[in-house]
């Protein structure tokens, strides 16, 4: 039998071995930290503290608007400086506040739960909640709405995504690697939350020594299995993932939810114990600092609000030669304009491209009508019909080509002879038309 | 808020993600589709001399030049060197017959890239195989010139040859039992066929040396099987079951599938990107409809070979194909299954 999978996908050269090797350090606290209000997929946070006022570690400085949304803590202790508007690394302006680190570190008093496998599936989620944990892989969906499924969606699977089908990125590895226990004791949790019987961890071929590790730490949880999945992008987007660990196909335009399954990121599970056992709300995270841009490769438990220029410093710089910083992996991040941006809960990486590998979009050619993409595409789309359509401004003929059914994975804009930006084509439909 | 700079402030590159692609260019496909020709101009050199060299030459000449050409007219970016006008020229070369004066390879290079390929859009959009219109046009324009068959026999050296029918043209005209007079028994013929020992176009008569270039595409991913099994499998039922006299059953597939251009259209023609479906399901469909097409004409047409039209008939049903046969989306069949609940 052939490993887990999906059909379709790519092997991009996984370039992970530049910071595999370095263990999770702490960053350097940052002097100040400008802590985003909406670092989450959902309304944006209301500033909870006033200018001028003394915060610790672990204090509410956003409260949530809205049940789609997740309260955002204060990273360092110190006064707060500022509510200014700062780049995201998306490129809009987002409300942040400004505190100074006074350098004591001192907590706000955190509620430790020695018991915490006891508590009510209710107390858990709202642990969860109050921690501010949203989906570490990228995302960054509130977790605590994806762990209050409808009634009329019964759960019955938890999947972690150990894939990592990112290249370069390698937080998530470290994690496993370093911190087996607590990942599954935050899947552990989770299935707790919802009454789930059956936890799968999916990691890719190319991690073999993590599904080692994980294996041994899952041994006696008759309940918690490991899988491993073909090395193959987008292995770890929900839809795939799910597909290659227990073969269920949601729904188009559906969500996992629709076919039992709730997915979490490696790092949100790690959080998730985090919240539950020692009440911690996520204020710090593992970044990937990595490229060949980059001079000292990383991985760095960054807290949130620190800028990414001070956290690039602290991987020994950029490179002379480095043409592109992208917030993310290479597949699904984000170009920075700025390294003048702050790293928030869903950071997974800072990545720096030299000049030789950037390549430049400026110039694409026509589609050739190949069918690559088509084949690539995980989604079972045709992006060379959805860009074409695009291309002459025919947002209508993109839908009926299913252009909501797309996730900007990038699969076919990587594969494509002509070099055609098909994502941003989408990314531009998407806008002028309504699903 | 005052902001920390980087040691290094610099210009960065934005763009939407992904940020890295793949290798592949659409120039890299075109010559590699070039290159997997080679065996089939080496095999062309051989029997038919040097004059076939310099046809083909030719061909390659006009076909860019004609892009060239169009392109600065136009005041268009030039894209010559995407290596797509050299494979079309290359194409249309090999399906010339080896006796024709200079003008034809010109006047089909021009036909070929401004009127099929240029005149819709330039590459990717035109509707028919360039080189199939440029060969077509020149098979109705010039239909004593194009049918002038010379005998294989020059090997390198320039010198007139006799003029022949090809096997195909005697299978029309005088049936299997003088082709196997002319070629002693199926052995010697099936030999001849695959090493092109045979009259025919100039790239198309050795379907071995055909066949070596398809295996090399099959094997880089550069084509899909679909398209050239459908169609050769297609064509050798059919020619099995009508392709005998009287009975049914009693047809040679074999020598169906060496002779003519059905190698150089399967592997090379059929599976133009631009003129084909990008669904695979699609492309079975029209495979099948080519090898249909072929043997209609062969056993039933008026001309002896249906390779060059069967193609262009195809062509126009592959946008209908397409939108027929799209890709299934992730996850529809269950929305579909719900639905009908």
């Amino acid at each position: 039998m052939g490993l887990a999978t999906f059909k379709g996908g790519v092997h991009p050269p996984d370039k992970k071995e530049l910071s595999k090797q370095s263990p999770i350090t702490p960053a350097e606290a940052p002097k100040r930290v400008c802590i985003p209000l909406s670092q989450h997929i959902g309304a944006p946070c209301k500033a909870a503290v006033a200018i001028g006022q003394d915060v610790k570690k672990g204090e509410v400085i956003g409260t949530p608007e809205g049940f789609v949304s997740a309260p955002v803590h204060a990273s360092v202790a110190g006064k707060v400086a500022g509510i200014v508007e700062c780049p995201s690394a998306t490129g809009r302006m987002v409300q942040c506040v400004v505190i100074e680190n006074n350098g004591t570190e001192e907590w706000t008093p955190l509620k430790d739960n020695p018991d915490y496998l006891s508590l009510s599936p209710e107390d858990l989620r709202a642990k969860v909640k109050d921690a501010g944990i949203v989906g570490m892989g990228g995302a960054a969906f509130p977790t605590h709405v994806k762990l209050s499924p409808p009634k009329e969606k019964p759960i019955d699977v938890v999947i972690l995504n150990g894939a990592e089908c990112e290249p370069y990125l390698t937080a998530d590895y470290r994690l496993m690697i370093e911190r087996p226990d607590d990942v599954v004791a935050g899947l552990k949790v989770l299935m707790r939350i919802l009454g789930v019987t059956k936890g799968y961890i999916g990691i890719e071929e190319n991690k073999m020594d993590a599904v080692e590790i994980m294996t041994k730490a899952v041994a006696g949880e008759g309940t918690i299995q490991v899988v491993t999945c073909k090395v193959m992008y987008p292995q770890g987007a929900e839809k795939m993932l799910i597909k290659a660990c227990v073969d269920r196909e949601v729904p188009a335009r559906g969500l996992p939810m629709d076919c039992g399954v709730v997915c979490q990121n490696i790092g949100t599970a790690v959080a998730i114990y985090e919240a539950a056992r020692f009440g911690k709300p996520l204020i710090e995270r593992v970044v990937t600092v990595t490229g060949a841009g980059i001079r000292e490769p990383k991985n760095l438990m960054v807290k949130v609000g620190t800028m990414v220029s001070e956290i690039v410093a602290q991987c020994g710089g950029l490179k002379e030669d480095t043409a592109k910083v992208i917030s993310g992996g290479p597949m699904m991040g984000f170009a920075l304009y700025t390294l003048e941006t702050p790293v928030t809960k869903g950071t997974s990486g800072i990545l720096a491209l030299p000049e030789s590998e950037v390549k430049h979009a400026d110039k694409f050619g026509p589609c050739i009508r190949c069918g690559r993409c088509i084949e690539v595409c995980p989604m079972g789309l045709m992006p060379s019909m959805l860009s074409i359509t695009a291309e002459k401004g025919f947002w209508e003929d993109a839908k009926a080509y299913n252009l909501f059914d797309c996730f900007e994975c990038g699969t076919c804009t990587y594969v494509c002879p002509s070099k055609r930006p098909i994502v941003q084509l989408v990314r531009l439909a998407k806008s002028q038309t309504k699903p | 808020m005052e902001t920390v700079r980087t040691p290094k402030e610099q210009q960065l590159i934005i763009s939407a993600s992904p940020h890295i692609r793949s290798e592949e260019t659409t120039s890299r496909i075109m010559w590699s589709v070039s290159a997997a020709l080679l065996p089939a101009t080496i095999m062309a050199a051989y029997f038919f001399g040097p004059k076939a060299i310099f046809l083909i030459a030719l061909t390659i000449v006009s076909a860019v030049a004609a892009e060239y050409a169009y392109q600065r007219a136009m005041n268009k970016e030039v894209t010559v060197c995407d290596g797509s006008a050299f494979l079309t020229g290359l194409l249309l070369g090999l399906n010339l017959p080896p006796t024709v004066p200079f003008y034809i390879p010109i006047v089909g290079s021009v036909v070929a890239i401004v009127l099929t390929k240029q005149l819709f859009g330039g590459l990717g959009f035109n509707v028919f195989n360039p080189a199939l219109i440029g060969r077509a046009f020149l098979l109705i324009s010039f239909p004593k010139l194009m049918t002038i068959w010379a005998e294989p026999t020059a090997q390198f050296v320039a010198m007139d040859a006799k003029t022949t029918a090809t096997p195909l043209g005697i299978m029309k005209t005088e049936g299997l039992a003088k082709l196997m007079e002319v070629f002693g028994d199926k052995v010697s013929l099936y030999k001849s066929l695959a090493v092109g020992n045979v009259a025919g176009s100039l790239g198309e008569t050795s379907a071995i040396a055909v066949l070596v270039g398809g295996i090399f595409l099959l094997i880089r991913g550069y084509i899909s099987w679909h398209i050239p099994v459908s169609f050769l499998g297609s064509a050798a039922v059919l020619a099995w079951i009508f392709g005998g006299k009287g009975a049914l059953f009693t047809g040679d597939p074999i020598m169906h599938l060496l002779s003519g251009g059905l190698m150089l259209g399967a592997f090379f023609m059929a599976t133009d990107y631009v003129t084909s479906p990008s669904v695979k399901k699609g492309q079975l469909l029209f495979g099948v409809g080519c090898g249909f097409l072929t043997m209609l004409i062969r056993l039933k047409g008026g001309y002896p070979e249906g390779v060059m039209f069967a193609i262009l008939i195809m062509n126009c049903f592959t946008p209908l194909i397409d939108r027929s046969f799209k890709s299934e989306v992730f996850g529809a069949v269950k929305v579909k299954k719900e639905a009908a609940k």
